[in-house]
């Protein structure tokens, strides 16, 4: 019999303190290619956490990170990336004095050093976002929601295998949620790119996600389909109250 | 062709040909324009560029003049290898300034007062050291000013002003190829914001090294021409803070990150220095430290008016579009 391949992602046993706060306490969960996960649980379950520890940002006081079988811990978060992680931040961080086709070209030299190639890809990706017309814009001009896609697109063009989406629906309103929940299927279907998000829109986790992994006080809870998940007692006892969705 | 690109073209076509309708004193001043152009260009890339602030940049002037010239006065060797060797020393200078502020994570102005402590003890070794003069300086035995000697760089005005001249033209030429570059595209990301920077898969620690070498080597060839132009060097005017004051403001009037930004702020600020000199002593009068204030005046202006500087805000009245620089 021989060994199956290693899963994209394999988090086991992470854990993180922050002067004796659990932050994160023995979360474990596997994602293999082409899936979409998401990561749910109340404010302050350490979901954000774990993505840093992911992305190279904090270093897990224990526990196991591996991509494809190779590990994480250690690396910086240049190296994670290089490494075909690609990321957003909750609190976005636009280039501000950068146009937004220039804040998606930083992206795209993460894989070519031509910047023709760079840009052809930066406006590719900007039109699959829908901020093809704002590309002169200078970041800093943004609203809130196109600053959330702007991570996105920036995260794309860096052609990660897995892609880290830190709550990029936060804010849209539902007509938008949707195209940008279309926009993920599609590019998982069409690419085969991994997502892990996480997401307190419980709209987009139904619609996007094939897999769910509810946190919470930095402890797993429970993991399962949407549908499985939002009928648990455990996740509607911690998270998503008793009132019926 | 573009707007800019004409612009740029009547600029460098003026100082071509002024020498020939220009008398030397209206030239020495051209020159020192140029020079501030110069080293007001090459501090731009690293805090225009890659946003990291350095306060003694003149360490970096300092290091390639004296080295250069110490090569010259005690071993003869050429001006155009020593320039090797100065702009060796002060990227050197440069990598264990960075090395140190950027692996202990100093940065903004924590990271400035180290440059301005490296500077001002570099000053004092200097002055301290016998061997290159101490405090009672430098000297490069003046040669004939007929020769249009190169290799040692000795000789007529005119040589120093074509130098000069053409060593702007390069460096622009530099800039502006780095800025259209995966490079220059690194160094905005980490001037921008550097978290953001790393997880787009850039080692910000490296880019902002890479930044301080270049500024800190080509700051040095700045350093030599100084040191032949001028054929004398003194610890408290090659490290001075008032000289590293000087070079960084050429390119904060002129528009910091910009590629017009050193040369149009030094076209404005040393013409307007040596204005008011020669204004004050026409009137009779010695008043030491009038340039000074009026550069003090002049950057107070600019902060509470230009923030940006003056090019962006004049590019945009003169209609010259908001797009790439030389594009």
């Amino acid at each position: 019999m021989s060994p199956s391949p290693p899963p994209l992602l394999l988090i086991e046993g992470l854990v993180k303190h922050f002067r004796g706060l659990r932050a994160v306490d023995g979360v474990s969960f596997r994602v293999e290619a082409g899936e979409i996960v998401a990561l749910i649980g109340p404010n302050g379950a350490g979901k954000t956490t774990v993505f840093n520890m992911i992305a190279g940002v904090f270093e897990p006081d224990g526990g196991r990170v591996e991509l494809e079988g190779r590990s994480l811990i250690g690396l910086r978060p240049d190296q994670v990336c290089r490494a075909g992680v690609g990321r957003t931040f909750q609190l976005v961080k636009p280039f501000g004095n950068l146009s937004v086709e220039e804040n998606v070209v930083v992206g795209a030299l993460r894989w070519t050093h031509e910047i023709t190639k760079a840009r052809a890809q930066a406006r590719e990706v900007l039109d699959l976002l829908g901020l093809a017309d704002k590309r002169r814009q200078p970041a800093r001009s943004l609203t809130l929601p196109d600053r959330k896609c702007l991570e996105v697109a920036r995260a794309l063009a860096t052609k990660p295998k897995l892609l880290l989406l830190d709550e990029v629906m936060a804010g849209l309103r539902p007509a938008e949620t949707d195209r940008m929940v279309e926009t993920f299927r599609r590019l998982n279907r069409e690419t085969g790119l991994t997502i892990v998000l996480i997401e307190h829109v419980m709209r987009a986790v139904m619609a996007l996600s094939q897999r769910v992994v509810v946190i919470n006080s930095g402890q797993p809870v429970c993991e399962g389909t949407p549908e499985e998940v939002v009928r648990d007692p455990r996740v509607l006892d911690c998270y998503l109250g008793e009132e019926p969705l | 062709m573009s707007r800019q690109a004409i612009l740029l073209g009547l600029l460098l076509a003026a100082f071509v040909v002024a020498p020939a309708f220009a008398g030397p004193y209206l030239l020495s001043v051209m020159v020192v324009v140029m020079y501030f152009a110069y080293v007001g260009q090459a501090w731009n890339i690293m805090m225009g560029f890659a946003g990291q602030l350095s306060l003694g940049h003149t360490i970096y002037v300092g290091l390639g003049a004296y080295t250069a010239a110490a090569l010259f006065v005690h071993f003869g060797i050429p001006a155009i290898f020593g320039l090797f060797a100065a702009a060796a020393v002060a990227v050197a200078a440069g990598s264990i300034i960075g090395a140190l502020g950027f692996r202990f994570g100093v940065k903004g102005v924590y990271f400035a007062l180290l440059t301005i402590a490296f500077a001002e003890f570099t000053r004092i070794l200097f002055e301290h050291f016998t061997a290159l003069g101490g405090t009672g300086g430098l000297f490069l035995p003046v040669g004939s000013r007929d020769s249009f000697d190169l290799i040692h760089l000795r000789g007529h005005p005119l040589m120093f002003y074509y130098l000069i001249l053409a060593m702007c033209v390069g460096i622009f030429l530099l800039c502006r190829k780095l800025l259209n570059s995966r490079l220059g595209y690194t160094w905005l990301a980490v001037r921008e914001d550097q978290d953001a920077a790393a997880a787009l898969g850039i080692n910000v620690f490296r880019a902002k090294l890479t930044a301080v070498m270049l500024s800190a080597g080509l700051t040095a060839l700045g350093g030599v021409f100084f040191a032949f132009y001028y054929n004398n060097l003194f610890p408290n005017q090659a490290f001075g803070m008032n000289r590293s004051i000087e070079i960084i403001l050429a390119p904060i009037v002129g528009g910091l990150g910009t590629l017009f930004g050193p040369i149009l702020g030094a076209l404005i600020l040393t013409p307007l220095g040596e204005g008011i000199t020669a204004a004050t002593e026409a009137m009779g009068f010695k008043a030491a430290g009038i340039k000074q204030l009026c550069y003090g005046l002049s950057l107070l202006a600019i902060v509470k008016f230009l923030p940006e500087g003056v090019w962006p805000w004049l590019r945009l009245r003169l209609g010259l579009g908001d797009g790439e620089e030389g594009e």
